[in-house]
């Protein structure tokens, strides 16, 4: 059987930041599997502009972005094999794949680090009342239509959710020539990014209904018609508000769920709010040696922290090969999510085993203004920092030093909560 | 073969009007004798309608008045299924049925369907208490305190078996013609002649197997009228990580409540509620309603504890053809010779196809002196499906084929090779509906998110049109809207 | 004097901006954690501008359409006029990133460059 030090399911931002940390920190063995007939994931079909600020100090678009760590990868030589899908792992990290050169092979990794980035949330699954015509599209399907194949998806369009990709995509199919007549948003905020509120809606003069829902779904062949309604605080719709907008086109962009089938077909442990495995401060998952980064453990708003991210697994997975034998595990210390918050990544920490910080990522459950961002370790609060807003749609971090850590005896639990002042 | 797009005046010894379940059994059924057989459906494929949204189970036959036409057929079918599926190699899995009875107060009523059961010849037939329904179920709920055991209840692929016997039919020289609107049809001296969109056919026999429309066909020709009613049913799917949530197909004793929801296996693994059952005016009224889907998911509770509606990946709406007599409406119309009908074809109409096709085609046999034909051939062969081959056979194929080495449905693991089998074999897939319903693409829990550019793309090369002419399913459903 | 609140839109942030201006001239720009917030308040209430992203079609290559985007910001009212030039051009494979597409796109001096490679078939 084929043997790899290191392989990497997906060659997404996630996949190709792994890999080339991984090869930066020593490993030679790489390989990358990637279901696409290109590198890059899909930032591929962002075509537009904003991301890399973070990462490397300019403003970039997707495929920009997605091509310094393609180049960076190739520069490294790191192996890749394209339109490979991958159809399982085990706990013996054997790897099985389809293409159509080697057929079904199976690969034994001493390591892997799963990259697999997430998908969209179909209609069906928000169970949307009415007919189920053409037209109806996920907005990252629209999107791929036009920026890739150079389609037109419809000329007048409702959009349902107001996450990034729904924004994204009002603009874009306005500048192509639609009218896009209303963007609807279930919650009473906006889950996307606020600057793209303002360039992409208010820019066009685009109306954002928030706390709306479609509540119907005309047109037997193609969409004809979506009926809108105010909801309430429950998100039930409130009779008497419906109104109804004439499209052909209804385009979602209602959440984006981690891709894991992969995972959880390997018995590797789930969280049930991220929809991702639950992760040490190595990133490493239930099963020693496979790591998680990017969407597939928990969905991102910036694709600079899958790439910060993604490139501690990377380093991580490569110490893991390096030191084959095995560690030896402390107690491990419980990360939770406290009050106002929906959860954190990682999820468990191992403090004798740790570097010597870890970024903690996490998502607050409303929107929250002038509320203190707090830290208790084991009841006792020892950090406290206030914020002016907190939305869902925008990812919340703090930082833990192993240094302060090491203070505490016998630490069990760490609680990430939010305070108001 | 496929008929060509021709104006001009046929002459047949029987067109099948719909391209249902109903009318694919009949079909395959005539192509054993010497006639010449078209079929004639509206839309662009078939299985189109109450066939392709129903719930996918072949009855034991216990439910039927006894000495009802349902009753018959239903028992006959079922018995027929498990030797058709190896045949014309569809989906079908015999998982037993289960009726929970949720009260004393009701046993005599399953005591009465065991009974009628036995009646219809349905085999096998037990009443188990509660705790051994739970032994056998243990997600089923603790208010069951007996249920009705029926080991030959089965599921399906409605699509499968609709598909397998329009495809052997075709292939044993039925023709098919699709996108044909019967507007009207008159009886002729040796015959009838149906005037549709697409020009006039004429045959010394008609068969009505049009579903939600047979009413306005029969009643076109006999003066004994015949009324339907579509009954709406509404139905959730859920993705495959629930689909082991229950093993048998577990129905609810008609009670207070109503007929009650089942909650079932599909033959694909995923899990399946419903159906609801309102009456409605409208006979392409396929959308689904906030209350309905409410009103399913609240029913199926009942049945069975902790389903994980979280887990709902899509809800379609069916319409079963309701006849006012309650029950289906087969053989020769009294007045119109040579005119026969399978109407009033709802529930128990999946199970029962394939025996109202041998009783049907018999009797036209009979009043055409048809003679069996020596080359017919049974059997057909489905799309392979590698995910169920071992590695080295599936390794194999994408040798030799490597498009099935790339895999563009991956929530089904659908590859290329599948899809384009889809598209090219006898009857081929037209259209993203017709893909799906023959391979599942799309089919999964991303609901077609992925895949379709890459399906459109191949539908496209392989059918010769622009990207703009791919159609979900009939023309008017285009996916793209040019500037 | 007028003030008006921004939203900014220099990077993922998204912050509170408060702009002084007294009909001619910005007097002060307040809420901002960077000096991109300033300029970007400065220039949104004197001479709006935006990037433009779209894809062109491609002759000849691996993928048939390159995504491309203005190289710098151009007046917000030009936005159409660029997205009519650019819809009405194809370009021939090869096409690596930076390649001009587009110069001096609807008289603007600014360039319409490819974000993507493109190899020919």
């Amino acid at each position: 059987m084929e043997k790899h030090d290191i392989v990497i399911i997906g060659g997404g931002p996630a996949g190709l930041a792994a890999a080339v940390a991984a090869r930066k920190a020593g490993i030679q063995d790489i390989l990358i599997l990637e279901r696409d007939s290109r590198l890059g994931g899909i930032l591929n079909q962002c075509i537009h502009n904003g991301f890399g600020l973070h990462t490397f100090r300019e403003e970039l678009t997707g495929p920009e972005y997605a091509n310094r760590y393609i180049r960076m990868a190739e520069d490294e030589g790191i192996p890749y094999r394209l339109n490979t899908m991958v159809v399982d792992i085990n706990e013996k990290k054997e790897v099985t794949f389809i293409n159509r050169e080697d057929g079904m092979t199976t690969i034994q990794a001493k390591t892997v680090i799963l990259a697999m980035g997430c998908r969209e949330r179909p209609r069906g699954a928000l169970n949307i009342p009415g007919y189920r015509p053409a037209g109806v599209y996920s907005a990252g399907t629209a999107q791929r239509l036009m920026n890739i194949e150079g389609f037109h998806v419809g000329k007048e369009v409702v959009i349902l959710g107001s996450g990034d990709i729904g924004l994204i995509m009002a603009r874009r199919m306005t500048l192509e020539g639609a009218k896009v007549k209303v963007v609807a948003e279930l919650m009473p905020y906006s889950g996307g990014l606020k600057r793209n509120i303002v360039q992409c809606l208010d820019d066009y003069g685009i109306p954002l209904k928030l706390s709306h829902t479609v509540v119907e779904v005309h047109g037997k062949q193609r969409v004809t018609g979506v009926t809108i309604a105010e909801v309430d605080a429950n998100r039930k719709p409130i009779p008497g508000t419906e109104e109804y907008y004439s499209c052909d086109t209804l385009l979602l962009s209602v959440g984006l769920l981690p891709e894991n089938e992969l995972t959880k077909g390997a018995g590797i442990e789930m969280n049930r709010v991220t929809s991702g495995p639950n992760v040490n401060d190595q990133l490493e998952t239930s099963i020693e040696g496979v790591f998680a980064c990017g969407n597939v453990l928990h969905v991102h708003d910036l694709v600079d922290y899958v790439s910060e991210e993604a490139t501690l697994a990377g380093t991580n997975a490569a110490a893991c090969v390096r030191h084959s034998e095995h560690k030896t595990p402390s107690h491990p210390v419980v990360l939770s999510a406290g009050d106002g918050v929906r959860y954190t990544v990682p999820q468990t920490m191992d403090i004798a085993n740790m570097n010597d910080q870890v970024v903690v990522r996490f998502r607050v459950a409303d929107v929250y203004r002038d509320r203190s961002i707090s830290i208790y370790y084991d009841g006792v609060r020892v950090a406290h920092r206030k914020k002016k807003v907190m939305a869902p749609g925008e990812m919340e971090q703090v930082i833990l030093k192993k240094e302060d850590l090491n203070r505490y005896n016998d630490l069990k639990e760490i609680v990430i909560g939010t305070e108001v002042e | 073969m496929e008929a060509e797009n021709s104006m001009e005046k046929l002459l047949y010894d029987v067109a099948i009007i719909g391209a249902g379940v109903t009318g694919c059994s009949i079909a395959r059924e005539l192509s054993r004798y010497d006639l010449r057989v078209c079929v004639l459906e509206k839309d662009e494929d078939v299985c189109s309608g109450t066939s392709k949204a129903n719930s996918a189970i072949v009855h034991a036959g216990h439910d039927a008045e006894s000495g009802s036409m349902k009753a018959r057929f239903n028992v006959e079918g079922s018995r027929m299924m498990p030797g058709l599926a190896k045949e014309l190699d569809f989906d079908f899995i015999q998982n037993g049925s289960l009726v929970l009875c949720f009260a004393d107060v009701d046993r005599p009523a399953l005591e009465e369907l065991y009974e009628k059961g036995k009646k219809n010849g349905v085999e096998g037939l037990t009443i188990l208490s509660g705790e051994e329904v739970r032994r056998l179920e243990p997600n089923v709920s603790d208010r069951v305190v007996a249920a009705l055991y029926a080991p030959t209840g089965g599921i399906v692929c409605p699509f499968g078996l609709t598909i397998a016997m329009a495809e052997n039919a075709c292939d044993n020289g039925v023709e098919f013609q699709f996108l044909t609107r019967i507007e009207e049809i008159r009886k002729m001296e040796d015959g009838y002649e149906l005037k549709t969109n697409r020009g006039t056919v004429t045959a010394r026999c008609v068969v009505n197997a049009a579903g939600v429309y047979a009413d306005a066909f029969h009643n076109m020709v006999s003066g004994k009228k015949i009324h339907i009613t579509a009954r709406k049913g509404e139905y959730c799917l859920l993705d495959k990580e629930a689909g082991a949530h229950v093993g048998h197909t577990i129905f609810q004793l008609p009670g207070k409540l109503g007929k009650g929801v089942l909650v079932t296996p599909t033959v694909h693994g995923n899990l399946l509620l419903g159906p609801t059952a309102r009456d409605i005016n409208d006979k392409e009224g396929t959308d689904t309603t906030a209350e309905d889907l409410a009103e399913v998911q609240e029913k199926a509770t009942l049945s069975v504890r902790g389903i994980p509606f979280r887990q709902v990946i899509t809800s379609f709406v069916g319409l079963r053809a309701h006849e006012d007599s309650d029950d289906f409406v087969v053989g020769e119309a009294e007045d119109s010779e040579g005119f026969f009908d399978a109407a009033g074809i709802e529930s128990p109409g999946l199970s029962s196809a394939p025996a109202i096709g041998v009783y049907l085609a018999g009797l036209i046999a009979e009043k055409t002196e048809a003679k069996a034909k020596n080359d017919w051939h049974g059997k057909r062969k489905g799309i392979v499906k590698p995910g169920e081959m071992s590695r080295e056979e599936r390794a194999a194929l994408i040798r030799e084929h490597p498009e099935y080495g790339s895999i563009v449905c991956r929530c089904e693991g659908i590859s290329e090779g599948e899809i384009r089998d889809a598209i090219t074999r006898t009857l081929g897939a037209t259209s993203l509906d017709g893909i799906k319903r023959r391979v599942r693409q799309g089919m999964g829990r991303c609901q077609a998110g992925f895949c379709t550019p890459r399906a459109m793309e191949i539908l496209a090369n392989e059918r010769g049109i622009r990207m703009e002419e791919v159609c979900k399913n009939v023309p008017g459903s285009e996916m793209l809207i040019g500037e | 004097m007028k003030q008006k609140e921004l939203i900014c839109i220099g990077c993922p942030m998204g912050c509170a901006l408060v702009v002084e201006w007294d009909g001619k001239q910005v007097v002060s720009v307040t809420g901002n954690t960077c000096p991109r917030g300033d300029v970007y308040a400065r220039k949104e209430v004197t001479n709006p501008t935006r990037i433009v992203t779209s894809s062109v079609c491609v002759d000849g290559g691996e993928l048939k359409m390159v995504s491309v985007k203005t190289n710098e910001d151009i007046p917000k009212d030009k936005i159409f006029e660029i997205m009519n030039e650019i819809r009405k051009t194809t370009v021939k494979a090869p096409i690596q990133i930076g390649d001009v597409i587009l110069s001096n796109v609807a008289g603007t001096g600014v360039d319409v460059v490819a974000t993507k490679h493109v190899a020919s078939i």
